[in-house]
């Protein structure tokens, strides 16, 4: 689980968060969204924990999993080696081992023929994938994901949403996924959080969203044609 | 006011590169993957330049000499300062800055707004320590070795076009090059082609590693990486030289 208490960001004196409490529960796909420029990013890149010192928030990086918007692959590396680096880095794993896990995960992300491939051979469904196996690879207590179906058609990105809600499940850890994407938020919303101009305006289920009270919660919700309809009937 | 705070930063960047650095396993091979790199991708350009830059040398020097009181092989004497003062350890910096330097600013600018480092840094690693401080070692093993290379191949540039123009003899060649010769000469080039590859690779990387924004950002990082690199080269070289020559 992750507790947060008054968060506050700003850039240049302008504040973009400003008094964020909150907790992610462990074992669950814990939603931030909200319209663009809301601080949901910025919220989700505060994982460097400032307040800490060098070696804790290391020591805390190190538990972290993290999917980034583009999949953030190293162009150098297979996706085998990608894959790998956590391991490589992170611990003192035997090569055999490592090679093990690093098939797991691949399997576990329906790319176990692709670990050859360069990062420029893969399509952008298959980054993502890439990067959830490198997210996972090493076990993490936390996984953060930072649009993880950004720029995917509607089928890639349902696929990348259930295998996120899967790997969620199957290894408990916290997830916390910044989205705008509806069809995320009514799939994969076991707990969402609203933010709203840099303040959080509410919080709750999927199944409590569509009749949350917020105006501004109701608009951003409602934006999408597919959703107007269903507010409609 | 902006450039003390620039250079300032230049030196905190500095103080990154030795501290919570990782396992010295990870080092050396990411150290041996760049020298290889860096190496191999510049040899053909370093012999190519380096052997011209020696037969042009030689002809000019010879086109300059036209008293009949100087000996022919001054003109090789003339070409193995020139080379081993200037031409192989600075000129080559130029041409390693405008190839190896860009390579390495623009890798990391790429890097930095495709996320790829922020990838390194979210598991904890320090990021300049990992990716840069490799960068830096391998060139300072790397370009001394260029620097040699390049000695030789000027020199016996000099001595072909020399040979084949009749504008010296082999044996006057040779013996230009060995007469009153300083070893001093050969070290002071060692250490001005270290100098140079540790200020080359770190003020590109540098360069890279802070770029914000999109590809145009990484394009004037990659120009300013370059143009600064090869300000902060003359500047080095003229120190240098009033510092152990004069």
């Amino acid at each position: 689980m992750i507790k947060i208490k008054d968060i506050a960001k700003s850039f240049d004196g302008k504040m973009v968060l400003e008094g964020i409490s909150g907790e992610f529960e462990k074992g669950k796909c814990n939603l931030i969204i909200g319209s663009s420029g809301t601080g949901k990013s910025v919220l989700l890149n505060m994982r460097n924990f400032t307040d800490a010192d060098h070696d804790m928030k290391a020591e805390i990086r190190r538990e972290i999993g993290m999917l980034f918007q583009g999949g953030a692959l190293f162009d150098s590396k297979t996706v085998e080696k990608n894959v790998m680096f956590p391991l490589d880095i992170l611990t003192k794993m035997k090569p055999e081992e490592k090679r093990e896990r690093v098939a797991f995960c691949l399997k576990r992300v329906g790319l176990e023929n692709a670990g050859k491939k360069m990062p420029s051979e893969i399509s952008g469904g298959m980054k993502k994938r890439v990067g959830i196996a490198r997210a996972i690879v090493n076990n993490p207590a936390y996984l953060f994901c930072d649009e993880p179906n950004s720029g995917l058609d509607p089928q890639t990105s349902i696929l990348i949403d259930e295998l996120i809600q899967d790997i969620t499940y199957e290894f408990n850890t916290t997830t916390l996924v910044v989205t705008h994407d509806m069809n995320s938020v009514m799939g994969m919303g076991d707990n969402i959080m609203y933010l709203y101009k840099g303040h959080k305006l509410w919080e709750g289920g999927k199944e409590e969203i569509t009749h949350s009270g917020v105006k501004e919660l109701d608009d951003f919700v409602f934006a999408n044609k597919v959703m107007s309809k269903m507010r409609g009937k | 006011m902006i450039f003390f705070e620039k250079v300032g930063r230049y030196f905190v960047f500095l103080r990154l590169l030795v501290t919570n650095r990782e396992s010295f396993k990870t080092y050396y091979y990411l150290v041996l993957e760049e020298c290889v790199s860096i190496g191999l991708g510049s040899l053909f350009l370093v012999i190519l330049v380096s052997t011209f830059i020696g037969a042009v040398s030689t002809v000019q020097t010879a086109y300059n000499l036209v008293s009949p009181l100087i000996p022919r092989y001054v003109i090789a004497q003339v070409v193995r300062e020139m080379t081993v003062l200037e031409l192989a350890p600075t000129i080559m910096a130029l041409i390693y800055a405008g190839k190896v330097g860009s390579s390495m600013a623009g890798g990391l600018g790429t890097m930095r707004i495709t996320e790829q480092i922020d990838a390194v840094e979210v598991m904890g690693i320090n990021s300049v320590s990992y990716l840069v401080l490799p960068k830096i070692i391998a060139s300072i093993i790397v370009y001394p070795l260029l620097v040699i290379i390049a000695a030789f191949c000027s020199l016996f540039g000099g001595y072909l076009i020399g040979a084949a123009t009749g504008i010296i003899t082999p044996p006057e060649y040779i013996y230009g090059l060995r007469f009153i010769f300083n070893d001093f000469s050969i070290t002071f080039a060692l250490i001005k082609s270290v100098a140079f590859a540790f200020l080359i690779s770190s003020i590109s990387s540098y360069k890279g590693f802070y770029t914000k924004g999109g590809a145009l950002e990484v394009g004037i990082a990659t120009t300013q990486g370059v143009t600064n690199s090869v300000i902060a080269i003359l500047i080095a070289d003229y120190l240098l030289a009033q510092l152990l020559l004069a």
